[in-house]
């Protein structure tokens, strides 16, 4: 299914996270050993285990938002491949703003800004002219049946399921080479979770490199083009 | 973009008496970064940031800044007209009380118009344009002009100062907890101002606060300060996420999800 000429987005050689801590004594909480991990341009891989095994984890450490403790975390941005493990804030923040986009499980809202904004801003960071940013979040927005009058409110307000379909509707804005979607279909309903589910596959199709962690085994089925069992990389506690 | 840092610190050092407020702090920042400061009361934020901008002078270490020109300036070493033009132009500081840095007894108005003026604006209707239009940019009702910033609440004033600050469009600002003394509902507002200005204007920031989540808000980097060090520095949301040093990890596991 995947293309083997198509380049390598994400490459991960011998990461370990362990995470150690401090006000317990110093206790050292192993989580990851030795993964080595590499995602193509068109596909889309799974991460499955049990909870608390490390699959959030490991998408952290793909975003440059936990700093693994061995190994390194190749991410090909423009053409080239940058080491997150070794690379500056200032340049993991340009490799999120062009290249790699994150669904978290959780909205982080801003206080004051508007649905519609929240939305449009990751266009808005690559420069794009507002009028097209907003086109493109109403879209997004409509999509996800995010109901019209609700784009001028800020999202803290809304309930889990609408601010999720917010987050999926910035995280899609941007057409990112390569996404991270951390359970984005969690707390949805079924015309929801199908939306996202055609989503993702379009992203796939016009060549990102997609990681994700899928409760939901129909979305799973739907979405994914080969899993990663985390099980196998699990650091023995 | 410049590859050449705008603000360069080197061996950073300033002892009051026996204590070491800063001790040997160097970091680099570049063009439309913010760095935020954290750390408890006493670690040494507002020396740091009161050095940075030429406020008092360090017992060691440099400061360089790259000026307009492209040249580059150790800020120590600039004559005192030269520093008081950067200070005017360049430079904007805001401070925690509005009192520090707005002007008492003159108008909203001439309290931005001042700093158009000190720049060799002339032409009365422009410079009163300019200021009603940034006034209007920070949310301060224009009808208010004429008032003396006394008569307005702490977060109006707050405002006014940014305004006055920005509106020469300099190119690095300093703030020593902006959103300090104000009730909650009136620093988001504020928070969602500052953050829409520095990305607007691309502006080159050091924040100074001992509140994560305003740090999480508007900061790209963070400098965890303790005893007049830096015990941990990084992106953001890797320092609050993933704190590596004991403090950090005190420091984020005492607020509520920062
Ligand atoms: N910032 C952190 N500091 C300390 N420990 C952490 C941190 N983040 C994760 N962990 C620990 O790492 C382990 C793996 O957690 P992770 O969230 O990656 O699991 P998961 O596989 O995503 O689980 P779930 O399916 O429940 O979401 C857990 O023991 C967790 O407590
Ligand atoms: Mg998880």
């Amino acid at each position: 299914m995947t293309d083997p000429t198509f380049p390598t987005m994400i490459d991960l050689a011998g990461v370990s996270k362990a995470f150690t801590l401090h006000a317990q004594g110093g206790v050292r909480l192993p989580v990851l050993d030795r993964v080595d991990f590499a995602v193509r341009a068109g596909e889309c891989v799974a991460l499955v285990g049990p909870s608390g095994a490390g699959k959030s984890t490991l998408m952290r450490l793909v975003y440059g938002n936990y700093r693994c403790t061995t190994g390194s975390i190749g991410i090909r941005h423009d053409d080239e491949v940058i080491d997150l493990a070794a690379a500056s804030p200032r340049t993991i923040l340009a490799i999120r703003r062009r290249t790699l986009g994150y669904v978290s499980q959780f909205l982080r809202v801003v206080p004051r800004v508007p649905t519609l904004e929240v939305v449009a801003e990751p266009l808005r960071m690559l420069g794009v002219d507002k009028a097209e940013a907003v086109d493109r979040a109403r879209i997004l927005l409509a999509r996800l049946r995010v109901p019209e009058r609700m784009w001028s409110l800020p999202p803290a307000t809304f309930s889990g399921g609408e601010q999720q379909r917010v987050n999926v509707a910035r995280g899609f804005a941007a057409d990112y080479p390569i996404l991270l979607l951390d359970e984005p279909t969690a707390s949805l309903d079924a015309a929801n979770r199908d939306t996202v589910v055609a989503l993702i596959n379009e992203a796939r199709e016009r060549g990102a490199a997609i990681v994700g962690i899928f409760h939901d085994a129909a979305v799973r089925e739907a979405v994914a083009t080969r899993t990663f069992d985390i099980e196998g990389v699990r650091a023995a506690a | 973009m410049n590859d050449t840092p705008l603000l360069q610190v080197e061996g950073l050092s300033k002892r009051f008496g026996r204590i070491a407020a800063c001790d040997d702090i160097g970091f680099d920042l570049h063009d439309g970064e913010v760095l935020g400061i954290v750390g408890e009361s006493g670690s040494g934020k507002t020396t740091l940031l009161r050095c940075l901008s030429a406020l008092i002078a360090p017992d060691r270490g440099t400061v360089r800044y790259r000026m307009r020109d492209g040249s580059r300036r150790d800020v120590f070493a600039l004559s005192e007209p030269e520093r008081r033009l950067l200070m005017r132009t360049d430079w904007g500081f805001v401070h925690q009380n509005p009192r520090d840095g707005l002007r008492a007894h003159v108008s909203a108005g001439a309290n931005v118009a001042e700093r158009l003026m000190a720049v060799g604006a002339r032409h009365y209707g422009e410079i009163r344009e300019r200021a009603t239009d940034w006034l209007a940019r920070v949310e301060v009702d224009t009808a208010r002009i004429d008032d003396a910033p006394r008569t307005f609440s702490g977060g109006m004033q707050q405002r006014v100062q940014i305004a006055r600050n920005l509106v020469t469009h300099p190119r690095l600002v300093f703030m020593d907890e902006p959103t300090g003394g104000l009730d909650v509902s009136v620093q988001a507002r504020l928070l969602d101002l500052l953050r829409g200005l520095t990305a607007d204007l691309g502006l080159s920031a050091v924040i100074v606060t001992h509140d994560l989540a305003v740090a999480r808000l508007l900061s790209h980097r963070l400098m965890v300060m303790r005893g007049g060090q830096v015990v941990e520095a990084g992106l953001t949301d890797q320092v609050l996420d993933d704190p590596q040093h004991p403090y950090t990890q005190l420091l984020v596991n005492s607020v509520l999800q920062p």
